[in-house]
């Protein structure tokens, strides 16, 4: 009798207390996860998903990856299925799509893709075309993978984008992930494609820890190739981008929310096929398109998406010209400042942004603060 | 005597109304085998090559020559559709090599693996296609065996990886399903054939080296019909003992003119490699009757005009083989 008068007299309190003993769902734990440990994981899980998947490459087994991405995959599953190849790309690139028509599913990793011209023939002639050219009795299960574009003090042979040379082709399925989510999911789908699937990685990024959601950590958790992602909503702008620029276009997108100015950001994650659809909902949205690569502007991924958007029908929608932002058009320079300058920082995304939505922007010229719609004018009016 | 004694059976058999079948010559006049000698042939880095003398069975004989005359048929034929415009573009015809395809495909298992380069007619019919779905193929219609889509030099079908049109392409591609085999374990082997132009690729000693390194199932063909495209052995390649360019892989030199010889070569290749020994070389010496493609002006054989009665009697390959039999 004195317990019940003493739990009612509680009350509230009894209630919670009763509540703190029952064993409560803990809230999804997301981790912090660098990029190049998303890759291992999702090879790691890949491997032992399916016997015929291996990895091959240059020092990716007992060296543990040049950059060691492959880390610790050779000691848990030894010789036959992580196998460290000689310095010679066009053999070892053939003998893998040659396992992949006999039934294996390798993953060929070049050291970088500058390196993969070397293969190229073997990549495009050999494992791109065959499906189509044996009308569907031969695929190649293949991915081929490693870093690719720019990354720090290389110069110029060991710079260089390809995302444009391999979304060229037919046959191929070129992939290009941003963050370790994407990696993650990007480079499981790809594994699991039956199609041959040239995966962009970036230097540059490998060491960047993302945030990624219990979902994302799910041994079968995939990102489906071919569609891009909306990685933050606007209504003024629309910036399209792939791998390490995304991070650009957010930060650019940060910067300019303080002006009042909201970029919608598109992740495309797949250069080949690419979700056009997608960036021509957002541009119809917000009128305004700005691309933003690292590779070339000749014959690049801006230049296709101005010419899709163009023969579609967001293009009557658009009350300014898209605007590329790209990487500058000369190899790659040595020096720091000159290497910073030729690929797209932040203050050009901002500037590519303000000059389409015909903004004001603030110059500063000898000393004096202009507001001004070109920097051309600033030169003219002296 | 033996007339006689037909004409005695067929008069008996119209008088008591039974049938017999009679015939000029019995079965016991055909005998089941016979033993041939073979020429020897040259080795790199093995103690002793394959052997010189082989048994040839009266199945195997028909079934090998009938083979032959059916590829030398259809590349003909081949041969006048693309003079008439129905075969486009590219048409690289085997006549004059078979004795290598039927051979290699007589000293193989049927679940082995091929892969070859565009002069690929041959091997497409060996690895099971019909003529007719080649000649499909060929002329661009939907019957084909790639349903049109793919042309003369990429034809596919179980364990033929092609018919492939980049010169030297299809050998790492051939190492790389040697690898498969290695890494299923099923003791089976991976021809990759190439021709004496495509012997000096640098992606072909890529392929030696790591086929080598990982005693890969691989047995290395180089079929040298003495030019790549117009080119002669002499003026292309600085050593022209195909057999000893893997170096450090066995190499054996066949005269790929001699089916009997080519199917011997092939046995001891392939036991070899299904030991675990590694990949194996074998150069076939052999004779092109066309020239390299149907777009070659003029094929090498009427540049020696004067040798070619020679080359025909000498060295047709089934005309050899029918003379024995």
């Amino acid at each position: 009798m004195a317990a019940l008068r003493c739990f009612l007299r509680s009350g509230k309190n009894a209630v919670a207390a009763g509540l703190r003993r029952e064993i409560h769902q803990t809230a999804p734990a997301s981790l912090q996860v660098t990029v190049r440990d998303a890759l291992n994981q999702a090879m790691d899980e890949e491997l032992e998903r399916d016997d015929r998947v291996f990895l091959l490459g240059e020092e990716v087994a007992q060296y543990d990856g040049a950059y060691k991405v492959s880390r610790g995959l050779w000691k848990k599953y030894g010789d036959k299925r992580i196998i460290d190849t000689p310095i010679t790309e066009m053999g070892f690139a053939g003998i893998a799509v040659g396992s992949a028509m006999a039934g294996l599913r390798p993953i060929c990793e070049f050291m970088t893709f500058n390196f993969s011209m070397q293969a190229i023939d073997q990549v495009i002639n050999s494992a791109a075309k065959t499906y189509y050219m044996s009308a569907g009795l031969q695929s190649v299960p293949i991915v081929f993978r490693g870093p690719n574009g720019a990354s720090a003090g290389v110069a110029a042979q060991h710079s260089q984008c390809f995302a444009a040379w391999y979304g060229h082709c037919p046959g191929l399925k070129v992939v290009s992930p941003w963050n370790s989510e994407d990696a993650r999911g990007l480079l499981k789908s790809a594994i699991r494609d039956d199609n041959p699937v040239v995966f962009l990685e970036n230097e540059l990024m490998y060491g960047v820890p993302f945030e990624l959601s219990e979902e994302a950590q799910s041994k079968d958790f995939t990102v489906p190739i071919g569609k891009a992602k909306i990685e933050r909503q606007g209504n003024h702008i629309t910036l399209v981008s792939h791998s390490r620029m995304v991070g650009h276009c957010l930060d650019a997108a940060a910067v300019l929310a303080k002006e009042g100015i909201e970029c919608e950001v598109i992740n495309l994650r797949t250069i080949r096929p690419m979700d056009i659809e997608t960036i021509e909902a957002s541009v119809i949205k917000t009128n305004h398109l700005v691309t933003v690569e690292g590779g070339w502007p000749q014959f690049g991924v801006g230049a296709e998406i101005c010419a899709r958007i163009m023969e579609g029908p967001a293009f009557n929608y658009l009350d300014a010209p898209a605007v590329r932002v790209t990487g500058v058009d000369i190899p790659m320079p040595y020096a720091k400042i000159l290497e910073d300058h030729s690929v797209p920082q932040i203050k050009d995304i901002m500037f590519s942004v303000k000059k389409t939505l015909n903004v004001p922007l603030r110059v500063k010229y000898r000393g004096h603060i202009l507001l001004c719609h070109c920097v051309l004018c600033c030169s003219v009016s002296q | 005597m033996l007339t006689i004694v037909s004409n005695a059976l067929r008069g008996s058999a119209s008088k008591n109304g039974t049938r017999l079948v009679v015939s000029a010559r019995s079965y016991a006049d055909f005998t089941p085998q016979v033993s041939f000698d073979i020429k020897r042939c040259d080795v790199h880095r093995l103690d002793q090559g394959p052997p010189d003398k082989t048994v040839l069975t009266r199945e195997q004989g028909l079934q090998y020559y009938r083979t032959m005359q059916v590829m030398r048929r259809m590349e003909l034929k081949a041969d006048q559709l693309y003079k008439q415009k129905i075969i486009r573009g590219f048409c690289h015809l085997y006549d004059g090599q078979e004795a290598c395809a039927v051979g290699i495909e007589a000293g193989i298992k049927p679940d082995d693996h091929l892969i070859t380069a565009y002069r690929a007619h041959g091997y497409t019919y060996t690895r099971g296609v019909p003529v007719k779905e080649i000649l499909a193929e060929l002329t661009g219609r939907k019957g084909g065996v790639a349903k049109g889509k793919g042309g003369s030099m990429h034809m596919y079908a179980k364990h033929f990886y092609g018919g492939n049109g980049i010169v030297g392409a299809q050998v790492p591609l051939g190492a790389g399903v040697a690898l498969a085999c290695k890494y299923h374990g099923n003791s089976q082997v991976c021809v990759a054939l190439y021709g004496d132009g495509a012997a000096n690729q640098g992606q072909i000693f890529e392929s030696y080296n790591m086929a080598a390194l990982w005693k890969l199932p691989c047995i290395f063909i180089c079929e040298n019909n003495k030019y790549g495209m117009g080119t002669s052995v002499e003026r292309a390649s600085a050593n022209t003992d195909y057999y000893k360019r893997g170096d450090f892989i066995p190499g054996i030199r066949v005269d790929g003119m001699d089916v009997l010889c080519v199917r011997e070569a092939t046995k001891f290749a392939a036991d070899y490699c299904r030991s675990g020994k590694g990949p194996i070389l074998m150069e076939l010496q052999t004779y092109r009757y066309h020239g390299h493609s149907m777009s070659d002006p003029g094929s090498p054989v009427l540049l020696y005009g004067c040798c070619s009665f020679f080359l025909v009697r000498g060295t047709n390959p089934w005309i050899k083989l029918k003379s024995v039999s």
